[in-house]
């Protein structure tokens, strides 16, 4: 039996999203619909406790934000038939309020939301700051935390967004056939983005295990509305071997733990083997191959479940970075099919591909460059260069973690 | 909605030949009723800016701010909305070479 605080909130993180994405449609004032969708999440934080959940959550909510709606509308001084239409579509709507997805002949709104937000006319931050805002339903005050802005600051960054949205007539819906691979890219990178950033630590504070669990959710709601999309699917799969292995990345004192020394006892087996499901739907959906959200899920598939860090099936990962590289020209994913590169087939090999990288000089100031031929370098005796190369990683590493971890290898093989 | 497009283009970059000839380009977005009136603009150093401050008119010769690309014409689009005003401006050729920038035109409440 869940309490009524667990309720509010589940239905809030289930039911926000679909609220203000209704309330936009209906009334296409994106302030209107957030304020209002808030003001319905209040009123149950305080009834529901004290009466009970409702039946139906998300017509109670939708009950609530609609007479704050026509409240406003009508002390706006909004057209007396424009108030009418609103209700009227409103009321419509409460019988369906409950159901897990609404489609129409249009999709479902919150999809349209998600496309609006990630519009390629507003720049990438506010395209995340929109979403953290209007579909995770982030306070402003939190959503300038993450950006390490003041709340006044963040709060203009968003009216302008709406603005732009209303005035330069961004449209409200999902794109297109034509335009829907381009424009899913979109939307898939301001996913990812929110996960990278909570995951790799660039920034202090508590709030980044926040923004990787609110691009998880962001991913679960994706894989929802768009059950087809491979690609969805395989940025699902990838967040969630990830987060699979979130707890043992980082030892009790914060320090960065390899993948190889990782306690695989602690990962969470649940979180690996829906990755799995979800990474096996994504290929099978993949007919002309699959894209790079599914290549990397694959990877991150093979270390998830390897049974130990040295059964790991390093062919299997170097085939799909060959994949990965064929259709990303990305200097980063040539220095991880380097890696991968030596761990199937000897550190000789791998050291000619990343000398390679260097000499091109693209990575010049990535850290893991000089740490990657370190590594390689130790494990082949090679001790003096590999300590000159860790030097050189040190001088341009930024995260105190990986900063500790460098470290202590230069300890180690300067220590003979 | 209606949308002034500003062409962008530096005028200092090696002619793009006749590729750059916009009047495809015109036919086929007058002939779908979306471009409204455009034209090609004098060159940027013989613009004048105007502003008003303190109730002083401030007249500039020459653009007013410092930039490579210069306006080099515009059109006035009518479109259903931004994504349309996007696919039309985006096949306009300097798309390839400059710069197309909208503006979406202010509207009146009661236009």
């Amino acid at each position: 039996m869940t309490s009524p605080d667990d309720a509010v909130g589940a239905a809030f993180a289930q039911e926000w999203p679909r609220l203000v994405a209704l309330l936009i449609r209906v009334t296409g004032d994106w302030a209107l619909a957030e304020d209002c969708a808030q003001d319905a999440f209040v009123a149950a934080a305080r009834t529901w406790p004290r009466d009970g959940v409702p039946q139906r959550p998300g017509a109670w909510l939708l009950t609530v934000a609609r007479r704050r709606a026509l409240d406003r509308l009508r002390r706006a001084g909004t057209e007396r038939r424009t108030v009418e239409e609103v209700a009227v579509d409103l009321d419509r709507r409460l019988t369906s309020a409950d159901e897990p997805t609404s489609r129409d002949d249009l999709g479902d709104d919150r999809l349209r939301l998600v496309f609006t937000c990630c519009h390629p006319a507003l720049s990438p931050e506010t395209q995340v700051a929109l979403t953290l805002r209007t579909v995770c339903g982030l306070t402003v005050e939190e959503v300038a935390r993450a950006f390490g802005l003041a709340e006044a600051a963040m709060s203009k960054r968003l009216v302008r967004a709406r603005q732009k949205i209303s005035t330069a007539r961004i449209p409200y819906r999902v794109p297109p056939a034509h335009a829907l691979p381009e424009r899913l890219g979109g939307v898939l990178a301001v996913v990812y983005l929110l996960f990278t950033e909570g995951y790799v630590a660039t920034r202090g504070g508590l709030l980044r295990a926040d923004l990787t669990a609110e691009a998880v959710r962001l991913g679960r709601l994706l894989a929802t509305l768009m059950p087809d999309e491979p690609e969805v699917l395989g940025l699902l799969a990838l967040m969630l071997f990830h987060d699979a292995r979130r707890t043992s990345r980082t030892d009790a004192a914060g320090r960065l733990v390899p993948l190889d020394q990782q306690d695989r006892s602690a990962w969470d087996v649940a979180l690996a083997e829906e990755a799995d499901a979800l990474l096996s739907r994504a290929r099978r959906r993949s007919g002309d191959g699959p894209g790079p959200y599914t290549l990397q899920a694959a990877i991150a598939g093979e270390h998830t479940t390897a049974p130990s860090a040295a059964a790991t099936d390093w062919e299997a990962i170097v085939a799909s970075y060959d994949e990965l590289a064929r259709t990303t020209a990305s200097p980063f994913v040539a220095l991880n099919r380097a890696i991968a590169v030596a761990m199937a087939h000897g550190p000789e090999q791998g050291l000619v591909l990343v000398d390679g990288l260097a000499a091109e000089g693209v990575l010049d100031a990535y850290h893991l460059l000089p740490a990657t031929r370190a590594d390689l370098l130790r494990r082949l005796g090679r001790d003096d260069e590999a300590a000159a190369a860790y030097r050189d990683a040190l001088r341009l590493v930024t995260n105190d973690a990986e900063r500790e971890h460098l470290a202590r290898r230069l300890a180690e093989v300067t220590a003979g | 909605m209606r949308y002034l497009m500003f062409v962008r283009v530096d005028p200092d970059a090696p002619d793009p030949g006749p590729d750059a000839d916009p009047s495809a380009w015109v036919a086929d977005v007058e002939s779908r009723g979306i471009r409204m009136t455009g034209d090609r603009l004098r060159p940027a150093e013989e613009a004048t800016a105007v502003q008003v401050r303190g109730g002083r008119t401030l007249i500039t010769d020459g653009p007013f701010a410092e930039a490579r690309e210069q306006i080099g014409g515009f059109d006035l689009l009518e479109t259903a909305d931004l994504d349309e005003a996007i696919a039309v401006a985006a096949a306009h050729p300097a798309a390839r070479f400059g710069t197309i920038e909208l503006r979406a035109v202010w509207p009146f409440p009661d236009a």
